[in-house]
């Protein structure tokens, strides 16, 4: 469990990080919490020629209003994002989410961009950022660059992300008056990768929803926005609807089968969150069961 | 968490005012430990020292075609690579067999696999280098060409004519089988007024030890001396072993075992990868260090609880139990592991099942066999998961069928308190149990009625909880019964030497080891009470060979109850002859004096005589003061070992309180109990905390603990990711409750704890899901109880 040699670069400005990316291409990897690359490094999973840690780059690291829009540093660590009020307020989805992000050890090491770079698709960030609506920030040889969440994940472990590029920060609409989240995983420890896991965001009018976007992780080879959640939208919710909802939703997806749950289960607990998802942002005990056929 | 017990009654020469038996006291290497000044094998360096790395198989069964090192041997800092055949030269094959073990057999098993690897994980080839790092880049450099052969995975099919034989010599794949028939089971069945069958399937798990299989091997030549710096739990075995293979006198091999960062029985065998460590330091002639990373921990540790087990029970409509039936099947890997073997798992299984209960007629039948995957063995509780899971799930599902509470049934057929000493069917011999005072206990303390209650309560309301009870009973303090009658140069008899020192203090040189149970903080509390010193005043030393008496170490709940009663047999002859110094000294009579708080005083109104620093300065530098013929010996040696039953059986119950989420599949534990009887207790709180300790391995078999192999023999989650341990934060509180029921074959009373958490609490968490799945009509007998598993019951998915 050592890491095969590898050569090490501390990056004094987002410039030298993007330099060293430009020389070393595939051949270097981005060090940013540690949290995942540091044990791929260790079972020697990967093995890359060099690290450019950005460790150092503090104008990478922060969280800030700016008008509409929340801007959140990619260093900005799992903790830091539980620990602010600016998170609380303008985007409470992921205050909730980050919770659920392993342990306090990790928490106090990993960060965003690092988790979205990274795109486990049964990681929490990536889910949040699509049912966020979010921009992920992006500079690399030709300049900034802002790519919608729902475009920048590709697939297991893929992105957008060149490998010239350096993820630098996402941005995220602040949540408006009438707004709602719900956060719920289904992981065997707390910690734990889920098994399936939901991240929602949802602008309420009268008795029901504006507009809900649903944000499915652990499903399949990346997060997916749920297109089911549009049945869903200006309508009166009934028991019905919310299994034609749950009928199409078991449709849209097309889980991948583990040790942990085969597709067939993953399917059905993605009906289960949805169900609890509508139930809870409605305050509506009787659809918690209807829900689920 | 509450601990509740009662007060143990008089405790003759160990009940005295300043006594620290039955008192929770710090233990004398908490210090040490917390302030990080502890000494693991990862932390002994040595001038020279080599580390070696294995290269693995990635095949469960396949034949070395050849094996090209030339390219490694270039790499930096690689000091030498062996093979299996190389290293042949200097170290012996072993075959894991024991004689009182009827027809077990198993094939020669060598240090670095020869010509064949067995399962995925054997190592192939060794390679020797600077550090960790370096070896790990030469050992992807070996080029090893297989041919892969069929493996052998399913135990369901190991003897099919069809399956290939893992070891032609021996013919077929049956390493083991036994059978047992006591009473008249055909009869009792056919007289039952109701007869239940179930199969009962186990999951493979593992220890997971915080510290992996450690150890440093350093030969040195000039003095033909062989040290061993372990993490074991027997260090006179690993002597023995290390000797036989290496062709070396014991006397030549000095086994020395620091601190250990858990054991639980995976660090109490032979592993080859350690075997080879040592060949390779005699080969080399240089230190060699071995630490098994995580990956190679979860290939090469021992697994266990492989079993699937037909299970049948006849019950009347008063709810007595008529009869047992188990037909027992488990897989072992391809070698019967060494010297302890892989066979008293399955035979633990055949003597425990029904083992709480009065019910005499019980037939069995255990067949072990071999497969291509990782070895198995002992891990702590050694068969009492299974037989208490197979017994308390069949009681269960004959109280369902009668429509009797699970509670009442128990109570209708656990041997009576009164009726010791009796023997089981399979004939294991108890000396005093307590059964119901355990089983009135627990359902005091879980309140019992208000839960269920609240339970029907709940389902009104679509919360679906569950209550689960199991008894059980648990083999501790083994005699030579376990191991020596068979053969196996493995110790059952401690040995405790105690000494006073120029100063009055005590040097205590014990058999017993250490792995984090507290044998330390036991032996002192001992000597310091059968003394009369304070327990800062004992310095207990153990897991040394060159330093402490011939013994067994710590295994098998054993530390206490006999090494524990060799500290005190010791003790009182070091008493009596500071007493009869003392007396001289003091010209006094020895009857006249006693020892308290460090020194001696007169026995009746305890008035102070002389300190024991006084009087050891004067045997130890002014001999030439004490009156003729005094010959003072202040240093004791005893030895203890359990000849009058084999084993000392001591019992327990637990009761677990769960919640089933019936649309997702998941189990909450809300709440667990424990009532076990270990005899004298020495530290409540050591005690505790083993039962505790014990509790969340069962619970992880219960729910989380399972070591995935696919089809072809490959591990397919041997990472702490994918391999799911018990995690504080799924735990629920535990409450444990004592009765305290002697031994009379010591003086000190004590009989073992470390197994009993785990022998009883998947059975108990099992049952109580099964309890919340009563309304659904659907019986699992599966663990671990998953998710997946769970709503496939329901039919959910």
């Amino acid at each position: 469990m050592k890491a095969s040699a590898f050569a090490y670069a501390r990056a004094t400005s987002v410039a030298n990080a993007l330099e060293l990316l430009a020389v070393h291409g595939e051949k270097a990897r981005v060090l940013s919490g540690g949290q995942s690359l540091i044990p791929a490094m260790n079972l020697r999973l990967v093995a890359p020629d060099l690290i450019v840690d950005i460790g150092e780059l503090a104008e990478l690291r922060g969280i800030a209003v700016r008008g509409e829009t929340l801007v959140i540093g990619a260093l900005t660590r799992h903790a830091d994002l539980l620990k602010s009020s600016d998170i609380v307020k303008c985007a409470p989805l992921l205050a909730a989410a980050v919770a659920h992000i392993a342990h306090p050890a990790i928490r106090n090491r990993g960060t965003i961009g690092g988790s979205l770079a990274q795109a486990d698709p049964a990681s929490e960030l990536p889910a949040c950022m699509l049912a966020l609506g979010a921009s992920i920030v992006v500079r690399g040889p030709g300049g900034e660059q802002r790519m919608a969440a729902e475009d920048f994940f590709t697939g297991i472990y893929e992105t957008r992300l060149a490998a010239q590029d350096l993820l630098v920060a996402v941005e995220l609409p602040l949540a408006r008056r009438g707004s709602a989240h719900f956060f719920q995983e289904f992981a065997r420890r707390h910690g734990d990768y889920a098994i399936v896991g939901l991240a929602a965001q949802a602008a309420l009018q009268g008795e029901g929803f504006a507009d809900l976007r649903l944000g499915y992780f652990s499903v399949g080879d990346k997060p997916v926005l749920a297109k089911a959640a549009s049945k869903l939208a200006g309508v009166a919710i009934t028991p019905a609807l919310l299994a034609e909802a749950s009928d199409a939703l078991s449709h849209e997806l097309d889980p991948h089968g583990d040790q942990q749950a085969t597709p067939a289960m993953r399917r059905h607990l993605a009906k289960v969150l949805l169900a609890r998802c509508v139930a809870s942002l409605l305050n509506r005990p009787d659809l918690h069961i209807g829900g689920v056929s | 968490m509450s601990s509740i017990r009662s007060n143990p009654e008089g405790l003759s020469v160990l009940d005295r005012p300043n006594s620290y038996i039955g008192k929770t006291v710090p233990r004398p290497n908490l210090d040490r430990l917390l302030q990080g000044r502890g000494c693991y094998v990862s932390d002994i360096e040595l001038p020279r020292m080599a580390h070696v790395v294995f290269v693995r198989s990635p095949h469960a069964h396949a034949k070395i075609v050849s094996i090209d090192a030339a390219a490694a041997r270039q790499m930096p800092g690689v000091n030498a690579i062996v093979t299996g055949k190389e290293l042949a030269a200097v170290i012996t094959p072993w075959v894991g067999v024991l004689s009182h073990l009827k027809g077990l057999k198993s094939a020669p098993q060598s240090a670095i696999a020869v010509d064949r690897v067995c399962w995925q994980g054997e190592a192939v080839a060794a390679v020797v280098a600077t550090s960790r790092a370096a070896a790990e880049d030469a050992a992807e450099c070996v080029a090893v060409e297989y041919q892969a052969l069929e493996a052998v995975t399913d135990m369901r099919t190991a003897l099919d004519p069809a399956t290939p034989v893992i070891h032609a010599s021996l013919g077929d794949n049956l390493a083991f089988e036994r059978i047992l028939d006591a009473g008249a089971v055909d009869q009792a069945f056919a007289g039952s007024d109701a007869v239940v069958e179930a199969e009962f399937v186990f999951g493979r798990h593992t220890g997971v030890t915080l510290e992996p299989r450690s150890v440093v091997a350093d030969w040195n030549a000039a003095e033909a001396r062989l040290t061993i710096y372990q993490g074991t739990q027997a260090p006179h075995m690993v002597q023995n072993i290390a000797a036989l293979h290496l062709g070396l006198w014991e006397q030549q091999v000095r086994v020395v075992c620091k601190d250990v960062g858990g054991s639980f029985g995976i660090k109490v065998h032979i592993y080859a990868d350690e075997m080879a460590t040592y060949a390779l330091t005699k080969l080399l002639r240089r230190p060699i260090k071995f630490v098994a990373d995580r990956v190679e921990s979860f290939n090469t540790d021992i697994h266990a609880r492989d079993h699937r087990c037909k299970g049948k029970i006849g019950v009347n409509r008063d709810g007595i139990i008529t009869a047992f039936e188990i037909d027992d099947l488990t897989g072992i890997g391809p070698y019967s592991m060494y010297p302890r073997t892989s066979a008293i798992e399955a035979n633990q299984v055949v003597n425990l099942v029904g083992g709480p209960y009065t019910c005499k007629n019980y037939r069995a039948r255990a067949r072990v066999v071999f497969q291509n995957k990782n070895v198995m063995c002992q891990y702590r509780a050694v068969g009492h998961p299974i037989a208490c899971s197979v017994t308390e799930g069949l009681v269960d599902l004959a109280a369902m069928k009668i429509g009797m509470d699970p509670v009442e049934i128990r109570r209708r057929n656990l041997i009576a308190d009164d009726a010791y000493p009796c023997a089981s069917p399979s004939g294991l011999r108890f000396e005093q149990l307590s059964h119901h005072a355990s089983l009135a206990k627990i359902v005091e303390m879980m309140n019992y009625q208000a839960l269920r209650a609240e339970q029907a309560e709940l389902r009104k309301r679509g919360v679906h909880r569950g209550i689960g009870v199991a008894s059980f009973i648990e083999v501790t303090n083994p005699s030579a019964a376990f191991y020596g009658v068979g053969g196996a140069k493995i110790s059952s008899q401690d040995g405790v030497a105690v000494r006073l020192d120029a100063q009055g203090s005590v040097i205590c040189q014990t058999s017993i080891t250490e792995q984090g149970q507290g044998s330390e903080s036991l032996t002192a509390q001992i000597v310091g009470s059968a003394l009369g010193v304070s327990m800062d005043r004992v310095r207990v030393i153990l897991g040394d060979t060159d330093a402490t008496p011939y013994g067994g170490g710590t295994w098998a709940s054993r530390g206490a109850g006999i090494g524990g009663e060799a500290a005190l047999q010791a003790t009182k002859i070091l008493r009596r002859n500071i007493l009869d110094v003392a007396a001289a000294i003091l010209q006094s009579a020895p009857a006249e004096l006693d020892i308290v708080d460090n020194a001696v005083v007169s026995a009746g109104d305890g008035a102070p005589r002389i300190d024991l620093s006084e009087l050891a300065r004067i045997v130890y530098f002014r001999p030439d003061t004490l009156p003729p013929g005094i010959q003072p010996e202040l240093m004791a040696t005893r030895h203890f070992v359990p000849r009058e039953y084999p084993f000392a059986f001591t019992n327990g119950v637990q009761a677990a309180s769960v919640e089933v989420d019936i649309d997702t599949g998941f189990v909450k534990l809300l709440k667990h109990w424990v009532v076990e009887d270990c005899g004298t207790i020495v530290n409540p709180q050591l005690v505790d905390e083993q039962i505790r300790g014990g509790v969340v391995q069962g619970l992880g078999a219960a729910l989380f603990e399972k070591c995935v192999y696919d089809e072809k023999g490959q591990l397919t989650n041997a990472n702490m990711a994918d391999y799911l341990v018990p995690m504080s934060g799924e735990m629920p509180d535990i409450d444990v409750g004592h009765v305290v029921s002697p031994t009379r074959e010591s003086e000190l009373g004590a009989k073992g704890a470390g197994e009993a958490g785990a022998a009883g609490a998947a059975a108990a968490v099992t049952n109580a899901v099964n309890d919340a799945l009563k309304p659904f009509g659907t019986t699992i007998t599966e663990i671990p109880l998953t998710p997946q598993v769970i709503l496939t019951a329901l039919g959910r998915i």
